[in-house]
């Protein structure tokens, strides 16, 4: 691996077998960098070549199950792409709520099931119990209301798509079923409660933010660029938009790409220690050109959010600085969002073509490519197909969003680490500390492929002989 | 449900898009029930909480077997598990990691880290740390005894709720048109 010592730390994630982080030390026993490692790899690049272009958007959600919408819409934009003709507004209407509905359950599940067991139980607390399970035990009162505010996006996306995981609603040129009044007052019932709930939830975020100060500004702060999708007038945007690319202070590097022309933009390295590729700024290179994307990203890039609370939440959230940079302001940003979601889900909702049944056009494939780009719940998501004359597959290329945010997990690790390791010696707190630094970018391994968060047991640090010269664990093993 | 001993689970997640874990969740507040008759010892969405995987009563996998360390961790899961259930078409028979199986790998690994149009600095990873891929995508059944089959893409949470329910209470999920269908 090195000539140095390595520090291996295994499984890294709750879903272990997924992913893996290594720390190499100098000479001097200092952290010289650490290697975040994706251990699985499934092959959509290949094994979609053949199939015919509209079963993508049945294939390619199989990549992620937390956030199958995201891959179903950016397939079905690719999709459309290649039919060459513009989609009914009511179709376009229902999936932007579809997926209003996946970003919301998707940062409930971080926040409430994945996150908020760290932060209200302790990060110190028993380990037996910091979870959601434990949170349950604990804290049912704020744990039903995670589940909540879950459910009501999940029951977005089975109104719109008839099953709340793997729907098989957005279809190249449209969608293939109509939102009905009953289904749309119903969801309107609901989105009181789950607004409420979300506001809580900034609530306690902004409580824990004040009340550890130091160490939320701190934690792994480092200076990157920032991509993601804006609005013609630079508002957050999740389901359309173009690019934005800022500098570390917030200025526009390049504003309203064209998602088709990714590739002007990012190119990818691969490295031979993770099955995750790493995307950059072409014009930087690799690694310089190193971004983030994701819900932190968006706030930065973007001018305003087009919804009120939203809005006045990003004032609030900007008052600690026009750009932030540490890793832990992804989750207050993640909840910004969520506000977001479901202001603009009641947006949607209320729209009178809501409920038109013109949904669909009947094209056939005209387009020899189609390129795809959406927000993730956790960041820029790009599909693009190459099909034959008669529609089939002949190449495809994705980049997940957890893929850009690879350099910066890395950078995350490393920074962490450097703080937690001295003259060879593993400090106390470092395995929760390298954990959540990692959870912040909620990384979705599933996509690119998954690990959603709880790691380390054990890490040894060994010298060169392989002798273990330190070791730390925090289970009674 | 009986109010005896709770039961242990133990929920692992090898090749697949975690979507069967999600399903799990859409138990939503049913989560509270189960919390009553259950304990989950280790799972994806819980911690980690043990050195070496402990022993549990029910033990439930989501994805297919594509890597040996995969395999390894399913051998020893139904080493420590008297119930082994099968959760979701991949951990079934393969679903869609197995599309793979009509490529040969390395020309799965070369086009996805050589190839792609975006890739300008492309290697396929090999390095100690990073767990080889078998040759073919498995369903569990061919590397171990499966005891329940429940499957989906993914299986809905009534559907997980039944199987969950049927052997809290000492039954064999049975599927029939009611509880097996496409929704």
């Amino acid at each position: 691996m090195t000539d140095n010592k390595t520090i291996l730390i295994n499984p890294v994630t709750r879903i272990e077998g997924h992913a893996k982080i290594s720390i190499h030390l100098d000479d001097a026993g200092e952290v010289r960098d650490a290697q975040f490692h994706v251990v699985e790899f499934r092959g959509f690049e290949k094994f979609c070549e053949g199939r015919y272009f509209a079963e993508m958007c049945q294939i390619t959600p199989r990549t992620c199950g937390i956030c199958p919408v995201s891959h179903l819409l950016a397939s079905a934009k690719a999709c459309d792409a290649i039919l060459g003709v513009p989609i009914p507004k009511a179709a376009k209407l229902l999936r932007e709520l579809m997926h209003m509905g996946q970003v919301s359950q998707s940062h409930a599940l971080s926040f409430f099931h994945l996150s908020a067991p760290d932060m209200l139980l302790g990060f110190d607390s028993d380990p037996l119990q910091r979870n959601v399970m434990g949170l349950i035990a604990q804290q049912p009162a704020i744990a039903v209301k995670g589940i909540r505010l879950r459910k009501f996006g999940q029951e977005i996306i089975k109104a719109t798509g008839g099953r709340k995981i793997h729907a098989d609603f957005p279809v190249p040129g449209g969608v293939n079923k109509a939102l009905t009044v009953a289904e749309r007052d119903t969801l309107l019932q609901g989105l009181p409660e789950a607004i409420e709930y979300a506001q809580f939830a900034l609530k306690l975020l902004k409580d824990y933010h004040a009340q550890h100060r130091e160490e939320v500004e701190s934690f792994a702060n480092f200076e990157s660029m920032y991509l993601g999708l804006v609005q013609p007038d630079g508002a957050l945007e999740l389901y359309d938009g173009a690019l934005r690319l800022c500098d570390k202070a917030g200025n526009i590097v390049e504003d309203q790409m064209a998602g088709a022309k990714y590739l002007d933009y990012v190119a990818e390295c691969s490295e031979d220690f993770s099955y995750m590729k790493f995307p950059y700024y072409k014009k930087m290179g690799y690694p310089g050109g190193m971004y983030r994307v994701g819900p932190l990203a968006r706030l930065n890039v973007c001018s305003h959010i087009a919804t009120p609370l939203a809005n006045a939440e990003l004032q609030v959230w900007r008052a600690h600085g026009r750009v932030q940079s540490s890793t832990f302001y992804y989750h207050w940003a993640r909840l910004i969002e969520t506000l977001y979601a479901l202001e603009r889900a009641g947006q949607l909702l209320n729209d009178p073509d809501i409920t038109s049944t013109d949904i669909m056009v009947n094209a056939a494939p005209k387009n020899r490519e189609g390129v795809g780009v959406i927000e993730a719940p956790r960041g820029v998501l790009i599909h693009h197909y190459w099909v034959d004359a008669g529609g089939r597959i002949e190449k495809v290329n994705l980049i997940v969003a957890t893929g850009h945010n690879n350099l910066a997990m890395n950078q995350a690790v490393t920074s962490v680490a450097k703080k937690y390791v001295k003259a060879n010696r593993l400090q106390e707190g470092m395995l929760n500390r390298v954990e959540a630094a990692i959870r912040c970018y909620d990384p979705c391994l599933s996509c690119a492929t998954h690990a959603v968060g709880k790691m380390p047991m054990v890490i040894e640090l060994k010298n060169v002989a392989g002798e273990v010269v330190d070791r730390v664990s925090r289970s009674p093993a | 449900m009986s109010a005896k001993r709770k039961v242990t689970i133990g929920t692992i997640w090898l090749s697949g898009c975690s979507g069967c874990h999600m399903s799990f969740l859409d138990l939503d507040e049913r989560l509270v029930e189960l919390a009553q008759h259950a304990d989950i010892l280790f799972s994806p969405i819980m911690d980690i909480k043990f050195a070496d995987m402990p022993e549990v009563d029910v033990g439930i996998v989501e994805g297919c077997v594509n890597n040996e360390d995969q395999e390894h961790e399913l051998k020893k899961l139904r080493s420590k598990c008297k119930i082994l259930i099968a959760l979701g078409d991949c951990a079934v028979m393969g679903n869609v990691p197995a599309m793979r199986n009509q490529f040969k790998l390395e020309d799965c690994l070369q086009r996805a880290y050589v190839e792609t149009e975006g890739t300008v600095i492309g290697e396929v990873p090999e390095h100690p740390v990073v767990p080889k891929l078998l040759p073919k995508a498995r369903p569990l059944q061919e590397v171990v005894k499966v005891d329940v089959s429940v499957p989906g893409c993914p299986p809905d949470a009534d559907t997980i709720w039944y199987a969950l329910t049927e052997l809290l209470a000492g039954r064999t999920p049975k599927w029939d048109e009611r509880n097996f269908k496409y929704d």
